[in-house]
């Protein structure tokens, strides 16, 4: 996959912040940031997977022209068998070297990693797919490091 | 602010009730910051009539999310470094959220003290929607 440029900036971390209930300034108060051991404002430390902003191609993001899977006139956008409960999230493993910033502009990459299968009572067979991506800071550094499981199921996750 | 390792010992806890009621505009709100605009969270009928759930449900990076907000509350801004989690049950809208992390390890690398920790976020009927492990630095 292509690498993507991330630029981390206040307003996005602020918005994050805000959509996990975090009310902590050393999100969004550049004065109060300062005061702390961080020195400056800092992301929270799921912020990072919001690099899908910066994926031009993300899939799960509507894009003008073209078919939405989402509801519109109809249930769905698009036509035929609903990708039936679709890919769910597994895991989310992160490693932090550096915590990012305001006027980090990252470099990221993604790369597959080990796929596996096993059988479940509740969804049927589930497809499992890793994938590793690393964040690079604006000098070269590994800042961050993360591990993805996705899981494709063979049918919705049964409820109870 | 930071943690003490000469203040903590192996099991002790530290728990935030997370979200209380969680809204499907919440929902909404981790969508646009996060980007990720899958129907599964956002759009009702879509999920409903289309993938056969039986309401949109929260982005499994929303739980982590708001788990991630206890952690950083327990060890202190910038500390973490390392955070990992599993998703093992779907949130809901209307769910209330307790976050736990509770002390697996104290340990020295490198001349740095850390602290392991062990997750758990469960759901207003006890049901663990979330497990996970972190690692943070600690003073002596």
């Amino acid at each position: 996959m292509a690498k993507i440029t991330f630029p981390v900036e206040a307003s996005h971390i602020m918005m994050f912040a805000r959509s996990i209930g975090d009310t902590n300034p050393v999100y969004y108060d550049a004065e109060a940031a300062k005061k702390t051991e961080a020195g400056g404002i800092i992301a929270p430390p799921s912020f990072a997977q919001s690099v899908a902003q910066f994926n031009p191609d993300y899939f799960l993001r509507p894009k003008p022209g073209q078919p939405w899977f989402g509801s519109g006139k109809t249930a769905s956008g698009v036509e035929g068998k609903a990708s039936s409960s679709g890919g769910l999230h597994a895991e989310q493993h992160f490693e932090f070297h550096r915590h990012i910033g305001p006027g980090d502009v990252l470099t990221v990459e993604t790369k597959p990693g080990a796929s596996w299968e096993k059988e479940s009572k509740r969804a049927g067979k589930l497809m499992f797919r890793e994938s590793i991506t690393e964040y690079r800071d604006q000098n070269g550094n590994l800042v961050i490091t993360a591990r993805s499981v996705g899981v494709t199921t063979e049918r919705p996750v049964s409820q109870g | 602010m930071a943690l003490k390792a000469s203040a903590l010992k192996v099991g002790d806890t530290h728990s935030e009730r997370v979200v209380d009621n969680l809204s499907r505009t919440q929902i909404v709100q981790y969508a646009g910051s996060s980007g990720d605009y899958n129907p599964l969270h956002t759009d009702e009928i879509y999920t409903v009539q289309k993938a056969g759930y039986p309401s949109v449900f929260a982005h499994g990076m929303l739980t982590m999310g708001l788990t991630g907000k206890m952690l950083t509350n327990y060890v202190g801004d910038g500390r973490l470094t390392k955070f990992g989690v599993r998703f093992t049950n779907q949130v809901w809208p209307g769910d209330t959220l307790d976050a736990s992390a509770t002390v697996a390890a104290i340990r020295e690398e490198g001349g740095v003290k850390l602290v392991d920790l062990t997750l758990s976020t469960v759901n207003q009927d006890g049901t663990e929607v979330m497990t996970g492990n972190a690692t943070a630095r600690i003073d002596p």
